[in-house]
C-alpha cells in the first residue's frame, strides 16, 4: 500500500436488518436499494475511496444518505457487512477488538456532532481522555492536554465543566480531545452542524489553520455544501448509500457527475468556492515585450481588442499596453513597449472569485492570472467573472479577451502601420497569439 | 370445558399441583444446600449483629448527634435539626432500642440488596437476553405477596432476623436492578461512542462513563431500595426479626392502638430521615447536572 494513503475503503457495504450478507450480495450483483429494502436498510453501498495523508476529505450528502455509517466504519464503530478498511497501513476489518482499540488509540480519533464530552469531567480532563486511555501518566497527559487546549483557544477554561461552556467552546474541547490523542487521522461527523452560522465559520477557519499547522488527515462529514466546499481538498458526494462523485470542490461545481450533484451544488456560494484558476481563460492577446509596438498594434487589430498583455522571457507577466499608447509610440517611432506598460494588479490562481471583483473593477482591464513564479497562466475578462458569479453557464468558446471594443478602428491602425513601415525592423518577428484561435 | 359449577370452587380434575412442586423444590434445595444456607445465615447474622451493636451500644444522644451531623452534611442544617427532633420523639415514645434494631435491619438488607442489584442491573444493561430474563423475575419478586417467601425463608434460615433480611432483600431489590439498567441504557449513545472511538475498553467505559452518568438513576434506585426495605419491617417482625415490627405485630394481636401508633410513627420518622438523607447523598454523588435522585417524600428544596 502506498505510504501517502492514510485511509482506504474498498467496496464497503453496510446493511442493517435481518439478512445483511444476502442484501449486500444482491446489491453487488446489481439490485437496487429499493428492491432489497424489505430485507434490510442498505446504509452504505459499494463505497471505495482513498484519502491521502494530510488531506481534508469531505463526505457530503443529505440526511440519511449513509454518511455517519460510512465514517463509523472507518474506525470500526460500525462493522461493515462486507469490504475492507485500511487505516494508516492496518486493515481494521479483520482484527480483534483489542487490536482495534489499539488502532483507535494510535491512529484515528473522532469529533462528534453533539460534542459527546464527558459531562462530569473538566475541560482539561476531557482533552486528556485519549491519553488517559493510552495509559499516559497523569502529569504528562495534563501537560500535553494543556498545550492543545491553548492551541484551540481555550486557555483559562481548563477547570470548567463542559456545561459551563458555549456550544462553540464545547466543540473546541471535542477538537482538543481528538488532537491531544495525536492520531494521524481525525474523523469529524457533522462536527460543526450544531453550531450557529457565525461560530461555525470561525470553527471552519480554525480547522483549516490547525490542519495546515499539524498536517492531520481529516475526514469531515457534512450536509452543508458551503462547508464542504470551504474545507474540502476533495469531496465525496453521497446519495442513498452510494458515493456518486469524488472530486475537487471545483470539479463538483463545474462538472457535476449527475443531476443530483448538479442540484445539490445549485445554491452554493460560488464566489467563495470557485477560484481564479477555475474560470480563467487562455490569454490570447499576448505579445512578447521584445516584439515591439508595431507587432502589438497588429495583434490588437487582428483580435479587435483595445489592449494586450505583455510578457517577457518564459511568459513572465510584465503588464498591459493599451491601443492608444501603442499608437502614439508607433507614430513617434519609439520601439520599447516597456515605456508605456501599465501594471494592473495580477491575481494568483487560487484567489476566490469574491476577491477578484474589486481588482477587476479598479483596473477596467482583464485580470491577469499569474503563478507564484510570475508566469502568466491566463486571464479573466470582466464578463467571464460576472458570468461565473451570476451562476450563468459559462460558454465553452473563448470570449473576446477585451470587453471594451477597440477604440481605434482597424483602418486607423492599418494606416498607422503603413505610414511607419520603416521602423518595423527594430522589433522582433511575428506577434504571438497564445491559446485558442 | 369445566364439568360443573361445583368444580369452580373445588376442582379435582384440573388441579395443578404447583404448590407441591414448589414445596418439593424447596425441600430439595434445603437438603442439598444446607451448608450454603448455614453460611449465609451466619454471615447475615454477623452483619446484622455488628450494625445493631454499633447503634444500640452507645447512649442514644451520641447516636442522634452522629445521625444529625450526617444529615446536615448530606443535605442541610434543616434536615439535621429535623433528625434531632424526630429521633428525640422516638426516644420519648420509648421506642429507641426498637428503632435501632429496625434501622440495623434496614441498613443491612439495603446494603445486600444494592450489592446484588448493581451487578444485575449492569448485566441487564449490557445484554438484551439478560434483560429479558431478569425482568419477569423481578416482577415476580416484587409483586408476590411478601408473606409467601417468608415461608421458605423460615424453612431455610429458621426464625429470627435472617429470614427477615432475606425476605426484605428479595422484596426491595427490584427497583435497584431496574433503575441501574435504565440509567446505564439511557446514557447518551454518542458519549459511549466517544469512549469507544478513543480506544477505551468496555470496563473503562463502564467505570468512567456509564456508571458516573447513570448515577442519578442509580441513586434513585438506592433510595427506593431503602424505602421498600423499611416498608418490610412489619413483615420481618412476624418472623421474629425484632424491632419496631415486633411491636406492631404485638399490638395487632392485642388490639393495642396506643402501642401500634407509637411504633408506627417511629417507622415514619425513620423513613423520612432515611429518605432525605439518601436524596442528599444522591445530589452529592451526582455531578453531571442532571436531576438528582428522586425522593419518596418530596419536600420543597430549600437551597441548591
Ligand atoms: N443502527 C442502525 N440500525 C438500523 N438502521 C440504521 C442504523 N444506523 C443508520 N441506519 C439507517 O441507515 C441510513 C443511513 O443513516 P446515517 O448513516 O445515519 O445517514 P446520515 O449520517 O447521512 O444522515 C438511514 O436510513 C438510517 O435509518
Ligand atoms: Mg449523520
Amino acid at each position: 500500500m502506498n505510504e501517502s494513503i492514510a485511509v482506504q475503503a474498498k467496496n464497503l457495504y453496510k446493511v442493517f436488518g435481518k439478512k445483511p450478507k444476502e442484501v449486500a450480495r444482491r446489491l453487488s450483483e446489481g439490485a437496487s436499494r429499493d428492491e432489497v429494502s424489505a430485507l434490510g436498510t442498505a446504509a452504505v453501498i459499494d463505497a471505495s475511496f482513498e484519502v491521502k495523508t494530510g488531506e481534508i476529505f469531505v463526505v457530503m450528502g443529505l440526511s440519511g444518505s449513509g454518511k455517519s455509517t460510512l465514517i463509523r466504519m472507518l474506525n470500526g464503530l460500525v462493522e461493515p457487512t462486507s469490504g475492507t478498511v485500511t487505516v494508516v497501513g492496518t486493515t481494521i476489518t479483520d482484527i480483534s477488538q483489542a487490536e482495534l482499540r489499539r488502532v483507535r488509540q494510535k491512529s484515528v480519533s473522532m469529533v462528534f456532532q453533539h460534542f459527546a464530552l464527558l459531562p462530569h469531567r473538566t475541560v482539561l480532563e476531557n482533552a486528556a481522555f485519549g491519553l488517559e486511555v493510552q495509559g499516559i501518566a497523569p502529569v504528562e497527559r495534563r501537560a500535553r492536554a494543556q498545550r492543545v487546549v491553548e492551541l484551540v483557544g481555550l486557555a483559562g477554561w481548563e477547570d470548567k465543566l463542559p456545561r459551563q461552556l458555549s456550544g462553540g467552546m464545547q466543540q473546541r474541547v471535542g477538537l482538543a480531545r481528538a488532537l491531544t490523542a495525536e492520531t494521524d487521522v481525525l474523523l469529524m461527523d457533522e462536527a460543526f452542524s450544531a453550531l450557529d452560522p457565525l461560530i461555525r465559520r470561525e470553527m471552519q477557519e480554525q480547522l483549516v489553520e490547525l490542519q495546515a499547522e499539524l498536517g492531520k488527515t481529516i475526514i469531515f462529514i457534512t450536509h452543508d455544501l458551503n462547508e464542504a466546499m470551504f474545507l474540502g481538498d476533495r469531496i465525496a458526494v453521497m446519495r442513498d448509500g452510494r458515493i456518486v462523485q469524488v472530486g475537487s470542490p471545483e470539479d463538483i461545481l463545474t462538472d457535476p457527475a449527475n443531476d443530483y450533484v448538479a442540484q445539490f451544488v445549485q445554491d452554493v456560494d460560488r464566489a467563495r468556492v470557485l477560484t481564479a484558476a477555475s474560470v480563467m481563460e487562455p490569454a490570447s492577446a499576448e505579445v512578447s515585450v521584445t516584439s515591439g509596438p508595431r507587432n502589438a498594434l497588429r495583434t490588437m487589430r487582428d483580435l479587435q481588442s483595445s489592449a494586450v498583455f505583455v510578457v517577457g522571457r518564459g511568459r513572465q507577466y510584465l503588464g498591459v499596453v493599451r491601443d492608444r499608447d501603442v499608437m502614439r509610440q508607433v507614430k513617434a517611432g519609439e520601439t520599447d513597449l516597456r515605456d508605456i506598460l501599465r501594471k494592473p494588479q495580477a491575481v494568483s490562481p487560487d484567489t476566490p472569485l469574491v476577491d477578484l471583483v474589486e481588482p477587476s473593477i479598479e483596473s477596467g482591464l482583464p485580470l491577469a492570472v499569474v503563478n507564484e513564479t510570475g508566469k502568466l497562466l491566463g486571464t479573466i475578462p470582466r464578463v467571464t467573472l460576472l458570468a461565473a458569479l451570476g451562476n450563468v453557464p459559462l460558454t465553452t468558446q473563448s470570449i473576446p479577451i477585451m470587453e471594451s471594443p477597440s477604440r481605434l478602428t482597424r483602418r486607423d491602425i492599418s494606416e498607422a502601420l503603413t505610414e511607419t513601415v520603416g521602423y518595423e525592423a527594430a522589433a522582433g518577428t511575428e506577434h504571438r497569439t497564445g491559446g485558442r484561435a | 370445558m369445566r364439568g360443573s359449577v361445583m368444580s369452580l370452587t373445588s376442582n379435582d380434575l384440573f388441579r395443578l399441583p404447583l404448590g407441591r412442586w414448589v414445596e418439593a423444590a424447596v425441600d430439595w434445595v434445603t437438603h442439598s444446600f444446607t451448608g450454603l444456607f448455614t453460611v449465609i445465615r451466619s454471615l447475615f447474622l454477623a452483619l446484622y449483629d455488628a450494625v445493631d451493636w454499633a447503634l444500640v451500644t452507645p447512649p442514644f444522644w451520641a447516636v442522634i448527634i452522629v445521625l444529625a451531623t450526617l444529615a446536615w452534611y448530606l443535605s442541610s442544617w434543616k434536615l439535621g435539626l429535623g433528625t434531632v427532633l424526630g429521633l428525640l420523639l422516638v426516644v420519648s415514645l420509648n421506642q429507641w432500642a426498637n428503632a435501632m434494631h429496625t434501622l440495623a435491619l434496614v441498613l443491612v438488607a439495603s446494603a445486600i440488596a444494592i450489592a446484588l442489584s448493581l451487578p444485575l442491573g449492569i448485566w441487564a444493561a449490557r445484554s438484551t437476553v439478560a434483560s429479558r430474563v431478569i425482568r419477569p423475575i423481578l416482577d415476580l419478586m416484587q409483586t408476590m405477596p411478601a408473606f409467601v417467601y417468608l415461608i421458605p425463608a423460615l424453612i431455610l434460615f429458621r426464625v429470627g432476623v435472617v429470614p427477615g433480611i432475606v425476605a426484605t432483600v428479595i422484596f426491595a431489590m427490584a427497583p435497584g436492578v431496574r433503575l441501574t439498567e435504565l440509567g446505564i441504557r439511557s446514557v447518551d449513545r454518542e458519549v459511549v461512542e466517544a469512549g469507544q472511538a478513543f480506544g477505551a475498553s468496555p470496563g473503562r467505559i463502564l467505570r468512567q462513563i456509564q456508571l458516573p452518568l447513570a448515577m442519578p438513576s442509580i441513586m434513585a434506585g438506592v433510595n427506593q431500595v431503602i424505602m421498600l426495605s423499611l416498608s418490610m419491617v412489619v413483615i420481618a417482625g412476624m418472623v421474629g426479626a425484632g424491632g419496631l415490627g415486633n411491636d406492631v405485630v404485638a399490638s395487632l394481636q392485642t388490639i393495642d392502638v396506643a402501642l401500634g401508633f407509637e411504633a408506627g410513627i417511629s417507622v415514619v420518622i425513620l423513613a423520612i430521615v432515611l429518605d432525605r438523607m439518601t436524596a442528599g447523598l444522591g445530589a452529592r454523588v451526582v455531578t453531571t447536572g442532571q436531576p438528582a435522585a428522586s425522593s419518596f417524600f418530596p419536600l420543597e428544596k430549600e437551597n441548591t
